[in-house]
């Protein structure tokens, strides 16, 4: 299959080491990867922020990048969950019907990389290799947008050498949501202090999630405090094997 | 002015909904009737009433009365408040009788030591009993303020689901109803529940198989 | 009149939090009800159907509000009630007080009524020279110690209970030696209140539903005040949001389900009561019907926000929520806190008296998967905060800031030149390898969380490079 990436903003910037694991993750499974270069950013942050139509831009922009791909694959089900619940509004507001349009066309083959390998491809051991002590904590978006259940856990399952621990109240919010950690930082903080608390409990080595965004938050938490937890996210892990060990 | 608060309160609604779609018709793909055997259902009732930390006593119409004696005996009531039409043999002929007729004082509700009462219908799924000021129920005040609620359930009187007994209710909508659903409590202190606040903290049911 | 513009939310917050009692209680009440609730919902294989009958019931009423509300008007008066309209809270006030002094009470008695609260009933029957007193046993405590109510079913929550007996020995228990033991402090408000409700000549409540096709008014309650208030006095005032009607009785077979088990965790609380009119020799013989507006025709008119006016008060959201159950109630700064306060409150005041609220929300939707009516909270969040930056000066910073980002995220050549300049950048913020402070409005992150560095090749440099070398 022929796979668009789309790495997000956020990885790009930020987590490259996500992409080049989803790169290399999908080769290994067989598939060829593409990169529209064009891409940039969801528009997710002004949206949700309230700048709905200074997205508007972004959104057709996405569509002018990925229109032409047979399928979209993205290492962040916030991102993910933008396109496909929030895009249709977005091009709503716009009054543009051909966007509209074009939105409703391409929703449908826009993937988070959990859903895609298990849901599309129907894979759940991808020969990965991970000898460590880990905690998966589920997103928001993952959970409550996209609804892809106990998908991630179904692969993680299936990584050789793995100890994977459940998370206490793991479908509890971590606190960051976007803005709300700097605009409410004080609640965003008292949500990621009982995260964390959770993450210990654990005795995990490794906090895992599907959206580095959490990751950011919970793993800048955990570090703050020298907790000796790192922080990765899934496609990372789903691409370690017995000849690359971290 | 109440005209004009009316008026102005009805075109307020008017122009906001003027371009409003129609919904879609209400789906009523829940249950709204038990299917299974009437002693499933039965056991379902008295085990609500039994989570409820109401008092429960099995019994059929012959031995009804005795039932009502020997719970009277323990609960150590001695005066009785009963709706007008209650049927005699229910009450035990040692217990002074406080008939409401003429309507009795509140005072006198609330030295009573206990009422006696039918009920209109109950439910199995949420063990509740319903007064709807119907036949041997009386009016709302005799069964909320004496302190001990003891209540007659015929096995018939006791329906599966909620929607069937509102079906049932509904037929007399606008009388008085009452739905019991156990002793009062609140866990307003600590979230530690309290049984008993307001309502009569003892409830205790018969539920009167047929003879 | 302008209605005073809330108090900022993240400030109000941050007070909150650092009042470790109130989180403790907090969290543990949110979290045994959560529990109570997810654990009676399971025991019903139809609890989605009955969702979707209750959201569709609500949508259905709202869009035909107006041909309901004059069909309980015409069913409570066939039934011997008597009506009343009152636009705005001032209204609604002024013939609740006219009622009372047209009996000559000095006094009320009061079921919990979140609606009074809104209106400020209380104050405005104090300033008449009437008595109004709440007999739900947590508002009596909150009335007592002159305080407000922090959640919407267990408003004293914030209190434990030896605050509690210190409370009533100083109050409605003087001379009694009272221990602190919740059944004894239960007790001693019984006592106080047996003596009001038995000699009380009226009462005022609100309504959880009312009829329109019979005039039927329902009260729903756990600890027999209701029964009490709507039952003895002579004279019972309902006052009632216009939005709380639905169409038939029948309806009741849904609602009945939905309520208990979404807000208390029960498959159904200890009392409801139902009553239409007057009922001659059984209960209150006047009955008087208020229905309030005071904004909720604004909610209606809003095509995303009339979704709002279907709650049903239940609270379930604020239980499920992670931002309620640890800042409380008071932070909202509102008799509607939580999620549903979130979006009612701003729909209700005006968008700029409470602009913090759509925002104090991570947008997590655990509100949306539990509320019983299916009401799209993170959606209603998300369009309220679209009214909140249309309403603000287009030069602020913030809406600077997003308007530069958005033009630079719209062209891959200047998002290109953004990345390289954090990259360069960062070294500013950086310490011992980590970014460990933020500047302005960043600083809120980095006061708690380190930071990675920007890493000195992005993803699509790696990916450039490794086409170079295919």
């Amino acid at each position: 299959m022929r796979v668009a990436l789309f790495i997000t903003c956020f990885n790009d910037t930020l987590f490259p080491t996500v992409g080049i694991a989803t790169t290399w993750l999908l080769e290994r499974l067989g598939h060829t990867v593409d990169f529209p270069e064009a891409q940039t950013c969801c528009g997710q942050m002004h949206y949700n922020t309230g700048y709905q139509r200074e997205a508007i831009p972004l959104v057709r922009h996405f569509v002018e990048v990925f229109g032409a791909a047979e399928v979209i694959v993205a290492p962040s089900a916030s991102c993910v969950g933008m396109v496909r619940d929030l895009y249709p509004r977005a091009a709503a507001l716009s009054g543009d019907a051909a966007l509209l349009s074009a939105v409703e066309q391409l929703t449908p083959r826009v993937y988070e990389l959990s859903e895609f390998l298990v849901k599309r491809l129907g894979v759940t051991d991808v020969g990965a290799y991970y000898p460590h002590r880990v905690t998966y904590h589920p997103t928001c978006h993952s959970l409550r947008v996209l609804h892809v259940g106990d998908v991630p856990l179904l692969l993680l399952r299936a990584v050789k050498g793995i100890d994977l621990v459940e998370l206490p109240n793991a479908s509890e919010c971590c606190g960051f949501g976007g803005t709300f950690a700097v605009k409410n930082a004080d609640t965003s903080l008292a949500m990621l202090s009982d995260k964390m608390r959770c993450v210990l409990d654990t005795g995990a080595e490794v906090l895992c999630s599907a959206d580095t965004s959490c990751l950011m938050h919970i793993g800048g938490g955990l570090h703050r405090q020298r907790a000796g937890v790192t922080a990765i996210h899934l496609a990372e892990i789903l691409a370690s094997t017995e000849s690359e060990v971290e | 002015m109440k005209e004009r608060a009316k008026n102005t309160i009805l075109s307020r609604i008017h122009r906001a909904i003027a371009n409003a779609p129609e919904p879609p018709p209400v789906p009523h793909d829940y249950r709204e009737w038990d299917k299974r055997e009437r002693s499933a259902i039965q056991e379902d009732f008295i085990d609500r009433l039994v989570d409820y930390k109401a008092i429960v006593t099995c019994t059929d119409d012959a031995n009804l009365p005795q039932a009502i004696a020997d719970a009277c005996q323990w609960h150590g009531i001695t005066q009785l408040v009963v709706p007008a039409d209650l049927p005699t043999r229910w009450i035990p002929d040692w217990v002074t009788t406080l008939q409401d007729d003429p309507t009795l004082p509140n005072t006198v509700l609330d030295e009573s030591s206990g009422v006696l009462t039918g009920c209109a219908i109950a439910i199995a799924q949420t063990g509740t009993i319903i007064l709807d000021g119907g036949a041997t129920q009386g009016r709302r005040a005799l069964s909320l303020v004496p302190d001990r609620h003891l209540c007659v359930v015929r096995a018939e009187q006791v329906m599966g689901l909620v929607p069937e007994a509102i079906t049932e209710l509904a037929e007399r909508a606008t009388q008085p109803i009452t739905l019991i659903s156990g002793p009062s409590a609140t866990s307003d202190i600590e979230l530690i529940r309290v049984e008993g606040v307001h309502g009569p903290r003892t409830l205790h049911v018969f539920v009167v198989n047929g003879p | 009149m302008t209605p005073k513009a809330l108090p900022m939310f993240p400030q109000a917050a941050k007070i909150a939090l650092a009042n470790s009692q109130l989180r403790r209680n907090i969290g543990k009440a949110t979290s045994t009800i959560r529990n109570k609730r997810a654990s009676v919902v399971s025991e019903l294989p139809d609890w989605e159907a009955l969702r979707a009958a209750g959201s569709a019931i609500k949508a259905r009423t709202m869009r035909h509000l107006d041909e309901y509300l004059l069909q309980l008007e015409t069913a409570v008066q066939r039934a011997g009630g008597q009506v009343h309209w009152a636009r705005d809270a001032a209204e609604a006030n002024r013939i609740i007080t006219a009622i009372v002094q047209g009996t000559s009470a000095d006094r009320v008695v009061k079921v919990k009524s979140l609606t009074t609260d809104e209106i400020h009933l209380n104050d405005a029957l104090a300033k008449a020279g009437i008595r109004a007193i709440e007999t739900d046993l947590a508002e009596l405590i909150i009335q007592l110690a002159g305080e407000t109510s922090s959640h919407i079913l267990v408003p004293a929550i914030h209190k434990n209970r030896s605050e509690i007996r210190d409370l009533f020995c100083r109050t409605i228990a003087r001379g009694q030696d009272l221990t602190d033991d919740p059944h004894q402090l239960a007790a001693a408000a019984r006592r106080y209140l047996r003596e009001q409700f038995l000699s009380a000549q009226v009462a005022v409540s609100g309504a959880n539903f009312a009829i329109a096709e019979t005039g039927t008014i329902c009260v729903v309650e756990s600890e027999g005040n209701g029964r009490m208030c709507v039952t003895l006095p002579h004279t019972l005032i309902t006052v009632m949001g216009i939005e709380k009607i639905l169409p038939t009785f029948q309806d009741f077979a849904v609602f009945l389900q939905l309520l208990p088990r979404s807000s208390t965790g029960e498959r159904m609380n200890p009392y409801t009561s139902l009553w239409t009119g007057v009922t001659p020799g059984d209960g209150p013989q006047a009955f008087y019907l208020v229905l309030l507006d005071n904004g909720r025709t604004n909610v209606l008119a809003d095509e995303v926000g009339r979704q709002t006016l279907h709650c049903i008060r239940c609270s379930a959201c604020l239980n499920s929520c992670p931002v309620y159950s640890r800042t409380g109630g008071h932070a909202y700064g509102s008799v509607y806190p939580g999620p549903i306060g979130a979006i009612l409150t701003p729909q209700l005041m005006g968008v700029k008296q409470a602009k913090t609220l759509p925002y104090a929300s991570t947008l997590c939707g655990a509100c949306y998967e539990v509320c019983p009516v299916k009401i799209n909270i993170p959606e209603v969040l998300l369009h309220l905060r679209g009214e909140v930056t249309s309403q603000a000066s287009p030069i602020n910073p913030e809406a600077l800031a997003m308007r530069q980002l958005a033009r630079i995220f719209s062209s891959p050549k200047r998002y290109e030149q953004a990345q390289q300049l954090a990259q360069r950048g960062q070294r500013l913020f950086m310490h011992d390898g980590v970014i460990d402070h933020l500047p302005g409005m960043l600083s809120g992150w980095s006061a708690a969380r380190d930071l990675a560095p920007v890493p000195k090749q992005s993803f699509r440099d790696w990916w450039r490079e490794r086409q170079k070398g295919v």
